[in-house]
């Protein structure tokens, strides 16, 4: 069953992995529904967040592939109820509008959106949460002139991550330990065969 | 084999540079193939690589640069060297279309593991995204087909980038490096502090820590397994584990069976080699991975042409996989027990705990399918009641003459499958040809470098009268090098493979597979390489014998059946127990 999946990658800064990782999606047209590069908690080390629609076997294939990309540390995947997200989104609205009508302040009120910029012409404001969120801001917003609407890509921090620090201490190693290499996925596994007895 | 060293007398040969001395960019870059020990550079220069090519006029007398006809030739021979010498080969082109032209020769070492560093000139770094003179975007056309690709636009960065890319290349799965290299850096001088070779990346892990429970568990269902089968594939050669691999077939009396990369880790003729696998593999081979109880694959990536239908493949088997790639593991065939790491490892852990054994009924049955296929297909192929000859024909004399002893190269098609199927060897890194990829054209400039990778050994190439006339121009590069590989053209005036198809799946229509040649012998005479073409039975054996005995390079050209088919065969879309055999 296809459902929603955030990829969270530790990566190298290296010029051309942003591509090495978008054509393992694109050649099996894969459409990736958000994509995020940012720093990580640790000085050099990157973080890629990528959001798709797939099914768990296909996510779990596409993670191996990440992975074996040289530059890359570790790749994750997860479940929405796995990570806290969110998503900002920025809204243009003419002022006139919003200044003469009670009922848009109240929406904008409602949905938590701060005003970034007020001109007289028009006013910018800022929303920051889940999808359905800032996208249902866009709909009531829609009736009073909404000239301009752009939202960013997702952030997730996983619930159950303990960081990165030690783990890159481990691959800093000649010889690193059991846990770093990709043993997380073979301890899983002993779930995946009952009928053996493992 | 002779390098042209016109200028030797007028030349100093290079020497070392010493440490925090000022060298170019170029400079460094040999230097890294020197300590690499690389002996061998398949190459053709250009204006955006020349400040390279013009280091190397000092080099000479320590590497020997190969001057192909074409860069996918060079990659090619590159491939070719790689495989048979078990070593990295190194492959020069310039900028723009010579970079291009890497790119087939790119794809089929990504897809075969193939383990190549390819070295490419660039524009200036100032020109860069301006569509400039021979300008390509190398680094993002190539990234989709190289294990890791890298563009240097600084001399200083050369030794370690070139570090990197040896040890990229051949560690873990092996694979196509790519350096893309701006002319600025190349003539830059820089403070040159040596070379230091790499071993370790922390991003990179080519060498997964292998688990014991998972070697113990694998023993467990082997020791109780009753009709366990073992399906090798490249993965023995590239872990230079046969030693290891045969110890185990040998302990755990498996019947073993290959895939085309992996032929030749074991020897055709050792009594628990089955056969090959896959849609023209052997009979037994197919059928019986659809009865064994336990399937070891080692070294193998489950493609779809050795699967057959995967929704109908060993279903009944619960599987052992041995990878040093974890991407592979589950990708097309679920794992019961998957034994990561580098099989020269896991493969003697494995053979300590199996129990030794024989299964001698489940080996008779191999034999019984054997015979069947020997009666049906073998026999009659290799003894046509036809005037014309057979493929088979051609390869059993072959090997009456080269005892198993010969590295055999393949290009692409109907020849390819007979040669894998009837071709012996001895010993292992003898089989050379483009398995995943499939690319014609393959075989000619792939001999050249099989000849360079093991110039004590008979290099026959195996080619199609369509192949050949793909990658011929490197007839000059043997002509020019008097490189002594013998070429053996299979012709039967049709691109076979293709005919074959439509003529079993579309209904005979021959669309555009009738293609003509020209003399090939004449060919290979104006460029100085002796031959001849055989066309009757009687002269087979002494043409052969001619072609193996003549000294230096030799075209024979043996006509063969133009409507042959290759069989057993397991049409695309049927499972392997589906195979027919007629």
């Amino acid at each position: 069953m296809k459902q929603e999946y955030t990829i969270t990658v530790y990566t190298e800064n290296h010029i051309g992995l942003l591509n090495r990782i978008a054509i393992i999606f694109s050649r099996r047209k894969i459409n990736i529904d958000s994509l995020n590069t940012s720093p990580s908690e640790i000085e050099g080390i990157h973080r890629f967040t990528i959001v798709i629609d797939e099914t768990e076997e296909v996510v779990h294939k596409l993670v191996r592939q990440i992975e074996k990309q040289v530059e890359v540390l570790k790749a994750y995947y997860n479940t929405p109820e796995e990570i806290v997200w969110q998503e900002m989104a920025l809204y243009k609205v003419p002022t006139d509008e919003i200044a003469e009508k009670v009922k848009v302040e109240r929406l904008l009120r409602q949905y938590g959106a701060r005003a970034v910029v007020i001109r007289k012409d028009y006013t910018v404001f800022e929303a920051t949460g889940h999808r359905e969120e800032t996208d249902k801001l866009v709909e009531v917003l829609a009736p009073y002139g909404l000239i301009e609407f752009v939202r960013t890509a997702r952030v997730a921090i996983i619930k159950a991550s303990k960081g990165f620090h030690d783990k890159l201490k481990e691959f800093e190693e000649a010889e690193p330990g059991e846990e770093v290499i990709e043993n997380e996925y073979l301890s899983q596994r002993e779930a995946l065969f009952p009928d053996t007895g493992y | 084999m002779t390098t042209q060293t016109l200028n030797a007398e007028i030349q100093q040969p290079a020497e070392t540079p010493n440490p925090l001395q000022e060298v170019s960019g170029s400079v460094a870059v040999l230097e890294a193939l020197i300590a690499e020990g690389v002996d061998t550079i398949f190459g053709y220069p250009g204006g955006a690589i020349m400040p390279i090519y013009d280091a190397l006029y000092d080099y000479n007398e320590k590497i020997e640069h190969i001057l192909v006809r074409h860069e996918q030739g060079g990659i090619h021979a590159g491939q070719g060297y790689a495989r048979t010498s078990g070593r990295v080969g190194v492959v020069f082109a310039t900028s723009g279309p010579g970079a291009t032209n890497l790119v087939t020769g790119l794809a089929d070492a990504q897809i075969d593991s193939t383990p190549l560093v390819c070295i490419t000139g660039q524009v200036f770094a100032h020109l860069l995204g301006t569509d400039a003179f021979q300008e390509t975007d190398v680094i993002n056309i190539t990234t989709p087909v190289t294990k890791w690709n890298y563009q240097v636009t600084d001399a200083s960065e050369i030794p370690e980038v070139m570090a990197k890319a040896f040890y990229i290349a051949r560690s873990g799965r092996p694979g196509p490096v790519l350096i893309d290299i701006t002319k600025n850096a190349q003539l830059q001088k820089f403070a040159y502090s040596g070379y230091t070779p790499c071993n370790h990346i922390r991003s990179y892990r080519p060498k997964p820590i292998v688990r014991k429970e998972y070697v113990e568990e694998a023993a467990r269902l082997i020791n109780s397994a009753e009709k366990p089968f073992i399906l090798f594939g490249q993965g023995i050669i590239l872990g230079k584990a046969e030693k290891e691999f045969k110890q185990f077939v040998e302990k755990s009396g498996i019947p073993a069976a290959w895939t085309i990369m992996g032929l030749s880790a074991l020897p055709t003729d050792h009594p628990q080699n089955v056969g090959m696998l896959g849609m023209h593999g052997n009979y037994g081979p197919n059928v019986l991975t659809n009865e064994c109880d336990v399937l070891i694959a080692i070294g193998m990536r489950f493609d779809d042409r050795v699967t057959g239908r995967l929704d109908k493949y060993a279903k009944q088997a619960k599987v052992i996989h041995l990878d040093i790639d974890p991407a592979e593991i589950d990708k097309n065939v679920k794992a019961t027990v998957p034994v990561w790491g580098d099989c020269k490892e896991t493969l003697p852990m494995l053979t300590e705990l199996i129990e030794q054994k024989v299964y001698p009924q489940w080996l008779e049955k191999f034999n019984e399918f054997r015979n069947q296929e020997e009666q049906i297909c073998i026999q009659p192929e290799k003894n046509p009641d036809t005037e014309i000859m057979s493929m088979a024909e051609v390869l059993e004399a072959l090997n009456e003459l080269t005892n198993g002893d010969a590295v055999i190269v393949t290009d692409v098609g109907q020849h390819q499958m007979v040669a894998c199927r009837y071709a012996k060897f001895n010993a292992s890194k003898s089989n050379v040809t483009s398995g995943g990829l499939g690319t014609m054209g393959f075989a000619l400039p792939a001999a050249i470098g099989a000849k360079y990778g093991a110039p004590q050994r008979t290099v026959v190439a195996i080619i199609g009268d369509g192949g050949f006339q793909m990658t011929l121009q490197e007839l000059g590069t043997i002509m020019q090098f008097d490189v002594n590989v013998k070429i053996l053209i299979l012709n039967n005036e049709f691109l076979g493979m293709v005919r074959q198809w439509q003529q079993l799946f579309h209904d005979r229509r021959y669309s555009f597979v009738n293609i003509t040649s020209p003399d090939f012998v004449m060919l290979a005479k104006s460029y100085g390489v002796e031959g001849q073409k055989v066309a009757q039975r009687e002269g087979l054996k002494a043409a052969l014998k001619a072609m193996l005995e003549h000294n230096g390079s030799y075209l024979l050209e043996v006509m063969v059946g133009r409507e042959n088919n290759v069989f057993p065969m397991v049409p695309q879309g049927c499972s392997v127990s589906e195979i027919r055999l007629q």
